[in-house]
């Protein structure tokens, strides 16, 4: 459906078997004037993006692998003061950054905390979404308000959403508490104790993340033909089995996209912990970004090389996860 | 919930009824279930709304309102900087908006339609920088932005929100522009369009509802980021709403009337825009990683 970007749509078929743009067939002279003639509306259109991504991400990514090898802080950066211009005075360190925080505790156990964040609010959020979509996916009476209120999370803009679980997880006086209290049980240090206070991000988490995989599953589970459910039942499949055999493989496609992107996501969950807990009590709820984030941000005196190469380090993580979402698109069958 | 599942599965198995049809107990159960869940998605939005009627000082009280006042909201706009808070946002997310949905709609028909050397890279591109974590630009990007002196400007938020917002876009939009017929363009061409007059005049009109739903995700994007507003605008006056409402409630104060109340000002509006374009958010969410 795709065609090349030459100014005549109807030859460009021609145009491609005549030139023969082989990776090393084509290297006559004029190519490149050829290539522009001929791409110039493509590259045109894509220029403003190549050149955001290039200045605002290209650049600091060079300069924080650069920062990464460096003993840079906030005391021997270039800065001024005043009218004073004070010149940096940082030095190369080599590797030595990385080595100090893989042979540090602290980074295992974020990292440890991070993976457990991370599975257990896609997986519940997930689960929780195919329920709900499974359940609103028939006929139903007031099926459009269920609807509507299931996916309010997603409306509401993550941070309001945070304060009010704020308000509502305070230990003396939020609303939880107090039903507690009313139950005859004691008061829950929601936010301040360490296990606690993970238990409150994953929940905080998840009830913001299940609206999209609802929305996402409710799409996929629309796309499934109908006739195979009236023939699974002519040959005597129970629901069970129906949901086994046809809804699940149905839905495989839409599952590894959302499962992937929202893993993605909540592996970079930046608001949710700084705002509820500020990565407290301690250390207990901080996962990798926002701990690199205290490095540079909130700790005195800031690290930024040491922020750098947790960065770095991050982005070595995450890059698995992009090998492992180009192996699904692949088996799915996209071309690029 | 899966037990209500697995009971209105039972109740359909029943061999006398109708296909897609449900015993009484299963429809019971299944409302049930729904109910349950509509509430706990409802209760903490429906209860910042509550608190931010009561007096700052039953803010915890577990009734409904019982001195209902206007008065939270009143303090928010009038003494504090919350109108400089909203403009600052306004002005950030109205231009990543406009910029945003401009240039990944361009870059979203580029890689739809032509194929280009280079395009194979620009979509991977695209695609890595999704994932960036804010913990590796962020502090590069802080001194980049601080020499050019961009510091507390709004543009340095804009800038940095494009990166943000554009990649995801221009996979949405290409999404989007895949399910627009090229039979249109190869029409356009030969009334002597020029590709840029095709996507302006042609592609663009009818690839309105796929804009709205990437605009709304600039909007977003824009309206709720945390980390780059937090470490890049500083001084009271120049916070946007992510920062300011910090400053509500901190280790310091506890101000929740005022809280409560910046919140639903800020949470209405997006919910609003939010309720027009969620049916066709998720199918440009998930069209452009499954989609060829």
């Amino acid at each position: 459906m795709a065609v090349d970007s030459s100014q005549s749509l109807a030859k460009a078929a021609d145009a491609h078997s005549v030139r023969g743009r082989g990776p090393r067939t084509g290297k006559t002279p004029g190519r490149l004037r050829r290539s522009l003639s001929t791409h110039w509306y493509a590259w045109a259109m894509v220029a403003p993006v190549v050149a955001v991504i290039g200045v605002i991400i290209g650049y600091p990514l060079v300069r924080g692998l650069y920062l990464s090898t460096t003993d840079a802080n906030e005391a021997n950066v270039e800065r001024t003061i005043g009218v004073n211009h004070i010149p940096a005075t940082y030095k190369s360190v080599g590797l030595d950054n990385y080595t100090a925080v893989l042979s540090d505790g602290v980074f295992w156990d974020r990292l440890t905390w991070t993976i457990i964040w991370t599975v257990s609010c896609v997986a519940i959020s997930f689960t929780l979404g195919l329920v709900l979509a499974n359940m609103l996916n028939r006929k139903l009476a007031g099926r459009s308000f269920y609807r509507m209120a299931l996916i309010l999370p997603w409306a509401v803009p993550a941070f309001v959403s945070v304060f009010t679980w704020r308000l509502l997880f305070n230990e003396k006086n939020g609303i939880l508490n107090k039903i507690l209290a009313g139950g005859g049980i004691d008061a829950i240090p929601w936010l301040n104790d360490p296990t606690w206070a993970k238990l409150s991000v994953i929940t905080v988490n998840v009830w913001l993340g299940v609206p999209f995989m609802l929305v996402a599953m409710l799409g996929g589970l629309q796309s499934i033909p109908g006739e195979l459910y009236e023939a699974a039942e002519m040959d005597g499949a129970n629901a069970w089995q129906r949901f086994r055999h046809i809804t699940l493989p149905g839905l495989r496609t839409v599952s590894s996209t959302v499962i992937l992107i929202s893993g993605i996501w909540t592996f970079n969950m930046f608001p949710v912990i700084f705002l509820l807990t500020r990565g407290g009590p301690g250390d207990a709820t901080e996962i990798l970004v926002t701990y690199a984030y205290r490095l540079s941000f909130v700790v005195s005196p800031r690290d930024f090389a040491g922020s750098a190469a947790w960065g770095v380090i991050i982005l070595l993580l995450l890059s698995l996860f992009a090998v492992v979402y180009r192996r699904a698109l692949r088996k799915q069958g996209e071309v690029w | 919930m899966t037990d209500q599942k697995a009971s209105s599965a039972r109740g359909s198995k029943a061999k006398v009824r109708e296909r897609g049809e449900r015993g009484p107990l299963a429809s019971v159960a299944l409302h049930v279930g729904l109910l349950l869940a509509s509430a706990t998605a409802v209760l903490p939005p429906l209860w910042l709304l509550i608190t931010s009627f009561k007096p700052t000082s039953e803010a915890f009280s577990t009734d409904l309102v019982k001195d209902f006042t206007f008065r939270n909201y009143d303090h928010v706009v009038n003494d504090t900087e919350f109108l400089s808070w909203l403009g600052n946002s306004l002005l950030v997310v109205g231009l990543t908006t406009v910029i945003g949905v401009f240039i990944s709609a361009t870059t979203g028909y580029a890689v739809s339609r032509f194929r280009f050397p280079g395009m194979r890279s620009l979509m991977w591109l695209l695609l890595i920088t999704q994932m960036f974590p804010v913990a590796v630009l962020i502090v590069p990007l802080y001194n980049l932005l601080a020499s050019l002196g961009l510091l507390n400007q709004p543009v340095g938020l804009v800038v940095t929100y494009l990166t943000i917002a554009v990649p995801f876009c221009a996979w949405m939009m290409k999404g989007y522009f895949d399910t627009i017929p090229v039979e249109i363009d190869e029409a356009g061409r030969v009334d002597g369009l020029n590709p840029f007059g095709t996507f302006w005049r042609l592609i663009v009109p009818l690839a309105k509802p796929g804009l709205a739903v990437t605009g709304f995700y600039s909007f977003i994007t824009g309206w709720a980021e945390v980390a780059y507003a937090s470490a890049f605008m500083t001084g009271e006056e120049n916070l946007t709403l992510a920062g300011g409402l910090q400053t509500f409630v901190n280790q310091y104060t506890s101000d929740w009337g005022s809280l409560t109340a910046a919140a639903v000002i800020v949470a209405v509006p997006a919910a609003v825009i939010f309720g027009f374009v969620q049916r066709h958010l998720v199918g440009g969410l998930t069209a452009g990683a499954t989609k060829s």
